[in-house]
């Protein structure tokens, strides 16, 4: 049943920057919510790295696969400009137009 | 006429439509009669298909022709909003995809239109499938048909809802932690997850993509089975789809209810999957159908899953680490909302504002708790973690079938909650699906099917059986082979039960009535 | 922005040791994209090139290309590479508007090679190891244009605006390790083990490999350490240096800058810096901070590629020859010099003299054009030679020569009007109507004409001054505009005279 302490890791600055680069705004009462949501959940939830030993590998997948591709050749699933643009929010040219970008190419 | 189209099962009204009793036009008129005179109060649609009864008159056009059609060529289909569909809005019950339409189609919704099913509409769930309760979806919620102040069950409560209150015979569902499974069991109906990889994920707005899976809803195992049969099969637009050749699923089902195929079934009950936690009406009539298997021949096998405990934890690192990422497209660029905050902004103040005003607080919750999980330094300690529980998990499941045919569990701990019950509470939320989770987080089937209603409150309890991955076919020959039993038992299916929407009469249980004047919306 | 104070080079060496290291780009040729069945080609018209795959669309997924899949390890082996038995993709989460799913689907821990070496040959003779730390599969992101403000250039701009269709091409991105001891060397080696990349990827056959269209793109990191010093300098990695010209000039500019900075005290900011092409400077770009949290897990969309031994050795048995090798024996087959063939290394060329060679020009036309005339017009333009003309058109140019249609003189037109874009050699002769003249009547009239002006002439040379000729043969070359073969006009003027 859930534990009702809160794990110490989570203050508000680390809710503060995980909004950051989760690119979503929060304002200081969500940023509470969080932080209390979050030291609740997370502290019942570690306990995962109780049996996570070193010796047991990790599984991404739940059914083993590999090698699954493609041939290179193109589908019939490409879309015309008016069908890649139908869903944008502002569109000039057949291009997707975004406000300024602040910062750097990447 | 009406009344008994909307009753039957998808497997009699394909009967009727292939003899040509019935129409396609007046299968789907019916169910749109019923969409309308219910759906104000159990609210299970965000979008009612405009051309249904076009597609069914196309449908019955085929069939006068004498073109060849699919055995559910003309049965009505409702559709989770997590599949996407060019002819309706696409929302994953999320404001920040409010009125969005796809350019293409879900390769499960091309293969039922394929085969010549009908959709109704799209139908609601908590936003990007994050909950068990409907109470997250940025539309509303939907009311449990048995109880219209209790909770439907989450996320896929939409499409279990209009399966149970006779407004779809059919719906599709996706399960990422329980999403069909747990529905199904708070309303009465059947729910299958397949096994991972055995229906296409191509066109399903992504969760959690190592746990997600797209099955079938309906009232009837027969009728899961014979829609698996259309919405199965291998996909190259999706690499973890399979490409096993599968059995008829609906043949199976059709032998469970038929077969003594209990004879000598080897049935393992969890050790850790009842207990604490369990409602006793929950417990009860699990330990019921356990016995009535033992009488029919089936052998039971206690089993031991030490790591189910952690099952919980893991999922619950694993499912938001994989949505933060998932849900990271949704950023005012190339479709859904774009909020720009007062006086203009950059690209990042836009996205941040978008994401803050089109996610709703479950999302949100999750999407920081996945970023903590994956960000650097917690890592190994979390998802790395987490990641292991899961083959912890796997070797549990794999001991325990090399002793048994299925593993059986109540489906959920507890009958439909009260809305508002938990929502404050999302730990006691995420418990909610300590049933369900093992089987996403191992990739193995899971199928819920109607288990009676507890006697303290007379709602509705599902059972689950889990079989070995690829073993679908497994679920559904014991499955119809255990709905069978109850039916003979119960005089009926369990729906039978089930109160009136239209007069607020109860069901044939006879327990109170509580429909009148509910409706939230 | 203030210009940087650079030390002198040379003195910049004699008080710190350059470490290098390079991450290369390398766009694939294939048909499609890396995850996508979209169309992978150049010049599209913007956002056709896309599947719901390419901009994410909700519900969409990625499934591999396999023959992306075999260009990389055909790479990697090239690149003296071990092919991971088991390797597997990884997201790397980071907003950014050109990035549709704003994660790119690369590799992380697990690359399709791993631990190889590139022999460069330097002018001087110089062998040089590059060790190779790995080469990895990942997908490209989109093209951004800045509308607004006055430069088109991303600060002050209003708003951008997004064509996707180069989002998800696929791309190999070489790494190498630190590469100590180039000394002096530098700039040359950087260029060099750029050009030797290209050179492979063209001689595989899996890349078109043109820097300017960002085919090829170059991050070069460099970093110095005080002489006697252990411990490695702070880096900063120079940004989409894309032309070898750039690669040597950044790497010495950095070099210089760096070098200045620490001899006053300063410190070295971690940190990525931009070239720019016009100034020859870099410029501060974003700092490296914990905001590169890029949050990487295995792609849950994708599973493990796995190459069969089989597959890896089918590759390896065709691979084609080293480019250091290729070098050797090119220099044989043509008949070049050490000089000569080292010319066009310089130069960074061989791709183009090769081809041009494949194309039917003659060996020695081919390199006199490529680092003659259009290496000079090159340096003028200030760009890269590679991007002023195709080696067909070079060869169709040295052809046009060969059959005497062309004098050289011409012919240096005629390349100034294929550079200017007015079509092919023949298309430019042509329309600018630049031929010799081989017609003799049309000759021997112009001759009847000067002789006219000039009676003493004939006198002259049957009185055996033949130089006298000269006169005539200016007067007629003027008088065909120079599009007449000199030899040819004092054949007749002979002829005349002894007739």
């Amino acid at each position: 049943m859930p534990e009702t302490s809160s794990s110490p890791e989570i203050t508000p600055e680390v809710v503060r920057h995980l909004s950051g680069l989760a690119k979503i705004q929060l304002d200081e009462s969500e940023i509470a919510q969080l932080t209390a949501d979050l030291g609740q959940i997370v502290s019942n939830i570690a306990k995962v790295s109780e049996v996570a030993t070193a010796d047991i590998p990790a599984t991404s997948h739940p059914i083993p696969l590999a090698n699954v591709s493609r041939p290179d050749v193109v589908g019939d699933n490409v879309l015309t400009a008016e069908q890649a643009l139908s869903g944008a929010p502002e569109q000039h040219d057949n291009l997707f137009v975004v406000s300024a970008i602040l910062g750097e190419e990447q | 006429m009406t009344h008994e189209l909307i009753k039957l099962s998808a497997a009699d009204l394909s009967a009727k439509l292939a003899s040509g009793e019935v129409s396609a036009v007046e299968a789907t008129e019916a169910h749109l009669e019923r969409i309308a005179a219910v759906d104000p109060q159990v609210h299970a649609f965000l979008h009612v298909n405009e051309q249904a009864l076009a597609v069914a008159a196309q449908i019955d056009q085929q069939r006068a022709a004498g073109d060849e059609l699919g055995p559910l060529a003309g049965v009505p289909l409702a559709i989770k909003d997590v599949l996407v569909t060019t002819d309706m809005p696409s929302t994953s019950g999320s404001k920040i995809l409010e009125g969005w339409m796809s350019p293409y189609d879900a390769t499960v919704v091309a293969r039922s239109r394929a085969a010549g099913l009908v959709p109704l509409g799209k139908t609601n769930m908590d936003e990007f499938a994050m909950g068990s309760s409907t109470e997250h979806s940025a539309y509303g919620p939907t009311h449990n048909p048995w109880d219209l102040d209790r909770i439907p069950g989450g996320s896929g409560g939409g499409s279990a809802a209009a399966v149970a209150a006779f407004e779809a015979p059919l719906a599709l569902g996706s399960d990422t932690g329980g999403s069909i499974r747990q529905p199904a069991h708070v309303t009465g109906t059947v729910g299958v997850k397949p096994t991972y990889g055995a229906v296409s994920r191509y066109g399903a707005i992504a969760l959690a993509s190592s746990l997600d899976q797209v099955g079938p809803c309906s009232r009837s195992v027969l009728d899961a089975g014979l829609l698996q049969d259309v919405i199965a099969g291998h996909d190259r637009h999706d690499s973890t789809s399979l490409t096993d050749a599968w059995p008829s699923m609906a043949a199976a089902a059709r032998a469970g209810a038929t077969g003594e195929v209990l004879k000598g079934l080897r049935v393992g009950v969890v050790k850790q999957l009842q207990g604490e936690g369990f409602q006793a009406g929950v417990a009860e009539r699990f330990n019921e159908s356990i016995a009535l298997m033992q009488a029919q021949g089936a052998e039971i096998v206690e089993i031991d899953a030490p790591h189910f405990e952690y099952a919980v934890a893991a999922y619950y690192l694993i499912l938001p680490a994989e949505a933060s990422s998932n849900l990271a497209k949704f950023d005012s660029v190339r479709f859904g909302l774009r909020v720009t905050p007062e006086g203009g902004g950059t690209v990042d103040q836009v996205m941040a504002a978008t994401r803050e005003a089109g996610f709703g607080p479950e999302v949100k919750r999750r999407i920081i708790l996945g970023t903590y999980a994956l960000s650097a330094g917690y890592y190994d300690a979390y998802y790395g973690s987490a990641q292991k529980v899961r083959t912890l998990i796997q070797r549990d499941f794999a001991q325990a079938f090399d002793r048994v045919d299925v593993i059986a569990s109540p489906s959920a701990p507890t009958t439909a909650f009260k809305f508002g019950e938990k929502i404050d509470d999302p730990m006691a939320m995420y418990l909610n699906d300590i049933t369900t989770i093992p089987a996403n987080l191992a990739g193995i089937p899971g199928i819920s099917i109607p288990n009676g209603l507890a006697r303290e409150d007379s709602l509705p309890v599902g059972i689950q059986f889990m079989a070995p991955a690829r073993a679908d076919a497994r679920l559904y020959t014991v499955g119809a082979a255990l709905e069978a039993l109850h039916e003979d038992q119960w005089g009926g299916p369990l729906w039978t039960k089930a109160p009136d929407l239209l007069t607020g009469q109860a069901g044939l249980a006879g327990f109170a009535a509580r429909a009148a004047g509910k409706d939230a919306n | 922005m203030a210009k940087a104070k650079l030390m002198d080079y040379d003195k910049a060496l004699e008080l710190f040791e350059p470490v290098l290291g390079f991450e290369v780009h390398v766009e694939l040729n294939t048909a499609t994209k890396m995850f996508s069945a979209a169309p992978n080609n150049f010049g599209a018209a913007p956002n056709t090139n896309l599947t719901p795959v390419c901009l994410g669309l909700p519900g969409s997924l990625p499934v591999v290309n396999e023959q992306a899949v075999r260009y990389s390890i055909s790479l990697g082996l090239a690149l003296g590479c071990s092919i991971a038995e088991s390797s597997r993709f990884a997201r790397k989460n980071y907003f950014y508007p050109d990035m549709a799913k704003n994660y790119q689907i690369s590799q992380f821990d697990e690359p399709i090679a791993y631990e190889g070496s590139v022999e460069i040959e330097l002018a001087s003779g110089r062998v040089v190891h590059v060790p190779i730390e790995r080469a990895h599969m990942e997908e490209d992101a989109g093209k951004l244009t800045h509308m607004g403000g006055s430069t088109g250039r991303i600060q002050g701009a209003e708003y951008s605006m997004v064509d996707y269709n180069r989002a998800g091409v696929p791309l190999v991105e070489i790494v190498t390790k630190v590469i100590i001891g180039a000394e002096h060397d530098a700039p040359e080696i950087g260029r060099q083990y750029v050009s030797i990349i290209r050179d492979m990827v063209v001689a595989l056959g899996i890349s078109d490999a043109k820097m300017e269209r960002g085919n090829l793109r170059c991050d070069a990191n460099i970093s110095l350490r005080p002489r006697g010093q252990e411990k490695l300098g702070t880096r900063t990695e120079t940004k989409n240096v894309n032309s070898l010209r750039s690669v040597e000039r950044a790497v010495r500019y950095e070099i210089q800058r760096q070098a200045y900075i620490l001899a006053e005290g300063g410190t070295i900011t971690q940190e990525t810096r931009h070239w720019h092409e016009d100034t020859g400077e870099t410029s501060a770009g974003r700092p490296k901070s914990d905001a590169d949290d890029y949050r990487y897990f295995p792609e849950p969309d994708l599973l493990p590629v796995q190459p069969a031994a089989e597959l890896i050795e089918e590759l390896r048995a065709t691979l084609p020859e080293h480019p250091t090798l290729r070098y050797r024996r090119l220099k044989g087959e043509w008949g070049f010099t050490d000089l000569e063939f080292q010319d066009i290394q310089n130069s960074g060329l061989l791709t183009e003299v090769s081809a041009t060679v494949a194309a039917g020009a003659s060996p020695q036309a081919a390199r006199k054009w490529w680092t003659g005339e259009i290496a000079r017009v090159a340096n003028v333009q200030g760009v890269d030679a590679t991007t002023l003309v195709s080696s067909e058109n070079v060869a169709a140019l040295a052809k046009l020569v060969d059959a005497g249609t062309l004098t050289d003189k011409l012919a240096r037109q005629v390349l100034e009007g294929v550079i200017a874009g007015e079509g092919t050699p023949q298309e430019v002769v042509d329309a600018r109507g630049l031929a010799v003249v081989s017609d003799d009547g049309a000759l021997i009239a112009a001759i009847d004409e000067a002789l006219a002006a000039q009676p003493d002439v004939l006198e002259k040379i049957r009185d055996g001054k033949v130089q006298a000729a000269g006169a005539v043969i200016g007067a007629v070359m003027k008088a065909m505009r120079g599009q007449a073969d000199a030899a040819r006009v004092r054949e007749l003027v002979l002829e005349r005279a002894n007739a």
